[in-house]
Parts: C-alpha cells; sequence; structure tokens
C-alpha cells in the first residue's frame, strides 16, 4: 500500500518545520551583524570571531570533551560488560537485582540523580576525605554511572541478535572464553559499541543538570557556561556558539550514520557469501 | 530462542562471569543505589543550621515526617505536583497528535526516502538539548520575527479591541508545553514507526475490500495494533516531562514551578536537604505507578507473540 494520504504528508510537513525552524532561524541570527538578538542588522561573521578568541569558551569546551572522552570511554567498557552480562548469563545471583539497577537510571528524573550524587561526594568527603574538591572526578564518575546504562540497551539488543551458534563454534574448536570473548564477540558487536560510545560521548558534552550538582569551583563545563548565559536571556554569540555545536554533531551522526551503514550492509553480504559458500 | 539442556559453554568459568558481571554490577551500587537510598534515609532526617544541613537522631526523632506531612498540606508543593503533572499530560497528549499522523507517513513511504526521514528525526536528538530550548528562547522573544508574525495573524483576525502589541509567550506553561512538546517529540515518534512498521499491509487491504472506509480501517484496524508503541512512546514523553527542570527554568514561569525546579531551589537555596528527598521519593513514587502499567502492557504485548 504506497498511498500517501495528503492529509499525513501534510502533517510530516508540519512536523519537520516545527522540529527545524527554530534550529535554522538561530542558525540565521548567528550572522546578525546587530548586538539586539532579535532585529536583524545586516550579514556579519564578528560572533564567530570573537568566539574563537574567547579563552573562557575555549576552556570550557576543553574540559568537556576531556569529561565526554573519559567518561564515555568507561562508560563504554562497563556497559558492554552489563550488556553481555544480561544477554549471555542467563541465570545468576542478584540477576534481577541488576536488570533493575541498570533499568533504573534511564527513568530516574535527572533532577534526583543530580542531588542524590551531590549528597553522596559531600557524605563521602566528611566520611573519608575524598573527593576532597568538586570537579573533573566527580563530573566523570557521575557522567560514567548515567551514561554506562544507555550503552548497555544497545548492546544487549545487538547481543540477543547476535547468533550463539558462531561462540560455541569457537568454544567447540578449543578457543579459550577470552579468546571467544576478543575473537567472536567484540568483532560481532563492535557497531553496537561504537554507537554506545559515541551515545555516552553525547550525552556527557550535553548534560547540564547532573553537572550542575556535581561539579565544584573552577570547573566550568561549557554546558555549564552557557546555562549561565543562556538564563540571563538570548545574545548573538551563544547563537555562534550553538551553531557550530549544532552544525558539527550533525555532520558527526550524519557521517557516523554513513559508515555504520555500510559496514552493516558488508557484514551482510559477508554473510550471504559464507553461507553461499558453504552449500 | 530455546534453553538447550548443556546451556551455552561461553565463559562457564567462574572467574569470567564473575568479572563481567561484577565490575558494572559493584559499580552501579556505590554510585547509583546507594546515593539513591542515601536520599531516602534524607528524606526522613531533621534539617540542622549545622555542615552538612540534617541530623539523624540526637535531640531529633530517629525518624522525621515532617518533610512528607509538608508535602500533603503545604499548597506549594500539590501545586508544583499538578503543575508537573498536567504539563507533562498535555505534552504527551499533543506529541502523540503530532507524532502518530508523522510515524504513519514515515511507514507510507518508498524505502530510500523512509531512510532520509528517520534520520531528519533522530538528528535533533543527538543535537544539545539545550541549545534545542536555546532555539526556542530566540523565537519566543517579545521582537523575534516569530512573535511579530504571529502577532500581525492575532491582530489581523480577531476585533480591533482584542489587538496586542506582542504576545506574551515566554515565562509561561504554554512555552514550557511547547518546548516540552518540541524536545520529546522523536521519542514519540520512533516507537510508535516501530510499532506501525511491523504491522501487515493486507489487513488493511482486506478490511478496505470488505466494505470499510478509511476512517474506519484505522480506528477498527491500525489504531488498536499500535497500542504498544502508543504506549511505549507516551511513557517516553511523560517520564522525563514530568520530573524536567531545564525547560521550566528558562521558558517557564517561576510563580507556578514545576517539581524539578522545587527540588532544585530545596537543596540549593533553602539548604533544606530533608525536604527537597522528600519531594524527590514522593515524584519517584509517582512516577513507578507509569512505570508499572508500561511493563505490564509490554509484557503482555510479548507474551502475546
Amino acid at each position: 500500500m504506497k498511498r500517501s494520504p495528503v492529509f499525513l504528508i501534510t502533517v510530516l510537513c508540519f512536523g519537520f518545520a516545527f522540529l527545524y525552524i527554530p534550529i535554522l532561524s538561530m542558525i540565521v541570527y548567528s550572522f546578525n551583524g546587530s548586538r539586539l538578538a532579535t532585529v536583524w542588522g545586516g550579514f556579519s561573521t564578528k560572533w564567530y570571531v570573537s568566539l574563537l578568541s574567547n579563552k573562557q569558551v575555549m576552556d570550557a569546551l576543553i574540559l568537556s570533551l576531556k569529561i565526554a572522552v573519559v567518561s564515555a570511554t568507561f562508560a563504554t567498557i562497563l556497559g558492554t560488560m552489563a550488556g553481555i552480562a544480561l544477554a549471555r548469563f542467563r541465570r545468576f545471583k542478584g540477576r534481577v537485582m541488576f536488570s533493575g539497577l541498570v533499568t533504573a537510571p534511564l527513568i530516574m528524573p535527572e533532577v534526583i540523580t543530580g542531588i542524590s550524587s551531590l549528597i553522596f561526594f559531600i557524605l563521602l568527603a566528611e566520611w573519608i576525605g575524598w573527593p576532597g574538591q568538586r570537579g573533573f572526578t566527580t563530573i566523570t564518575l557521575a557522567h560514567i554511572t548515567f551514561s554506562m546504562v544507555f550503552v548497555t540497551t544497545i548492546v544487549q539488543a545487538r547481543m540477543v541478535q547476535a547468533d550463539r551458534a558462531i561462540e560455541e563454534a569457537a568454544m567447540d574448536l578449543g578457543s579459550r572464553p577470552w579468546q571467544v570473548l576478543f575473537d567472536v564477540t567484540l568483532p560481532v558487536i563492535s557497531p553496537a559499541i561504537l554507537s554506545g560510545w559515541l551515545l555516552a560521548f553525547t550525552i556527557s558534552l550535553d548534560d547540564v543538570v547532573i553537572t550542575t550538582f556535581t561539579t565544584g569551583p573552577g570547573a566550568t563545563t561549557l554546558p555549564l557556561l552557557i546555562w549561565s548565559k543562556v538564563k540571563l536571556g538570548v545574545t548573538p554569540d551563544i547563537n555562534a556558539l550553538a551553531t557550530l555545536m549544532v552544525v558539527t554533531v550533525g555532520l558527526g551522526v550524519i557521517i557516523a550514520g554513513i559508515i555504520l551503514n555500510r559496514a552493516e550492509a558488508r557484514r551482510l553480504a559477508d554473510e550471504r557469501m559464507a553461507y553461499r559458500s558453504n552449500d | 530462542m530455546t534453553d538447550r539442556a548443556p546451556r551455552t559453554k561461553y565463559m562457564d568459568r567462574r572467574g569470567w562471569s564473575d568479572i563481567i558481571i561484577g565490575a558494572p554490577y559493584i559499580w552501579l551500587v556505590v554510585f547509583f543505589l546507594l546515593p539513591f537510598l542515601i536520599v531516602v534515609a534524607m528524606s526522613v532526617a531533621t534539617k540542622t543550621p549545622t555542615a552538612p544541613p540534617f541530623s539523624f537522631g540526637g535531640d531529633h526523632p530517629l525518624i522525621n515526617l515532617d518533610a512528607y506531612q509538608r508535602i500533603l498540606t503545604d499548597d506549594l508543593y500539590l501545586r508544583a505536583f499538578l503543575t508537573s503533572l498536567a504539563n507533562a499530560a498535555i505534552s504527551m497528549v499533543l506529541c502523540l497528535l503530532l507524532g502518530y499522523p508523522m510515524a504513519l507517513a514515515l511507514t507510507r513511504m518508498s524505502r530510500g526516502w523512509r531512510n532520509i526521514m528517520l534520520m531528519l528525526v533522530i538528528l535533533p536528538f543527538w543535537t544539545s538539548f539545550l541549545l534545542r530550548v536555546y532555539a526556542w528562547m530566540g523565537l519566543m522573544g517579545r521582537n523575534s520575527w516569530f512573535n511579530v508574525m504571529l502577532t500581525d495573524w492575532w491582530n489581523f483576525i480577531v476585533p480591533v479591541d482584542w489587538a496586542v502589541r506582542s504576545i506574551p509567550m515566554m515565562n509561561s506553561n504554554f512555552a514550557v508545553i511547547l518546548v516540552m512538546v518540541y524536545t520529546y517529540l522523536p521519542f514519540m515518534i520512533l516507537p510508535l514507526y516501530a510499532s506501525l512498521e511491523r504491522l501487515d499491509p493486507t489487513l488493511d487491504e482486506a478490511a478496505m475490500d470488505l466494505g470499510s472506509t478509511p476512517a474506519q480501517v484505522f480506528r477498527d484496524v491500525t489504531l488498536p495494533q499500535s497500542i504498544p508503541g502508543i504506549v511505549a512512546g507516551g511513557m517516553l514523553v511523560f517520564i522525563p516531562a514530568a520530573g524536567e527542570l531545564v525547560i521550566p527554568t528558562l521558558v517557564g514561569n517561576a510563580a507556578d514551578p514545576m517539581i524539578g525546579r522545587v527540588i532544585s531551589d530545596e537543596f540549593a537555596s533553602a539548604r533544606d536537604w530533608p525536604m527537597a528527598s522528600a519531594v524527590a521519593v514522593a515524584l519517584l513514587v509517582l512516577m513507578v505507578i507509569p512505570t508499572m502499567i508500561y511493563t505490564h502492557f509490554q509484557g503482555r504485548a510479548e507474551g502475546s507473540k
């Protein structure tokens, strides 16, 4: 049934206009020559120039990228382990609680996660004297915790689809468990691990709420800097910064999507070839 | 997948499975469960002017239910809860009304178009949440082209007496709902699309052949089969919307706060940790109910496969 009723197409167009007009408007106004954010004052790139020489913004960006890389990497390792555990180990002690622990951070409101992390870190500092000061370490620990469960969800879904027989064949042929893990399981789920890392990275790079609660003096991430400025209103330099971020992430996602699609297509083609040569 | 008698030998050595299960398990217990239990305990502590500002026992009762009593009696908290639930529910319904036709339109497209359109639905989800809220602040402001355009239309349509100089959109519940619909729309479209895509198009044709009108086909065939998608999308919008902090802080009305804002204010401004914790626990209890409804529906959907 390839009919596309006019009504559905109209709503689809309206929906996409709704999704993209605010972003496009923001991009256009980032080239606004006027200091007033809403009045058009001619084309100009001066906000971009002043942005690149703004040390505060650059420092915040570097801190955010550092936190995002470190937390995404740890989150991917822990999240992948949890995904493998849930998909491959049918029964183990505390499985119900484990799957609850993996789901709960997904639905927990960020305010509550933020407040509980902050209270936890403050009390820990009282009891054992660590962490002495909140900042990079506490933000990273909190980010790992709430982004690892997203990795788990992705990896677990991929593991369930993956063919177990390959792993069993490797075991029967005499591979040790760690060889099965590194030579069979991890390569098979590598696209899921990569998308998990990317998701954890963007979640960390974008987070405001949990970072507000777990940060300390001197540790200002880019979203925190934007948050403090945006609360005061709309300004053209934030428009420019926002445009750079949205365009970078957008291009990154499109390129990653194309690469992953190609890899998946190649894998399917290889599988078909393998089956055909068996006949 | 069947559970074969000697189950998969994969990593049957104790040491291996212990590490793979243990590391994420311990991490989540220490950094997620423990902090959460501390909040639950904190909600029955007593506020003191010390640092940290709470105490258990001592001069105070060991379990102090004052905070919970205040939630039930003080108007501020009840109003905040109602505002949050109402805003989240309205956003959810609007997302459904807009997202359902969009998801249905996606399933009726050729494969190539469909992939491009799905990419366009997912793309905003990857870009910064804060910046998407910010984009609307630019549109809703008094002198923005969007507000001027809407004001002109309004003044054209209504009698002269009702004419306004600009539409006051910012700092209102309207703005909160609009931006929540905007930011959460992809969460509604994706599960709807997933459940609509699985439907068998020959059922539609059979119903049409038997004389149903397109509206009847939709009501009797398509809609009932997409209920799992509606429920999943509804939860994905409702739950984060009810606890939202960023959107109400930036575009909302400070005099009529949502519950996320109340928690944050109690904690940071009033330094009342027990109160903030009690409100957080109450919010979670309110959220557990829809989540249980969701898992119930999901369990039924999986059971029917």
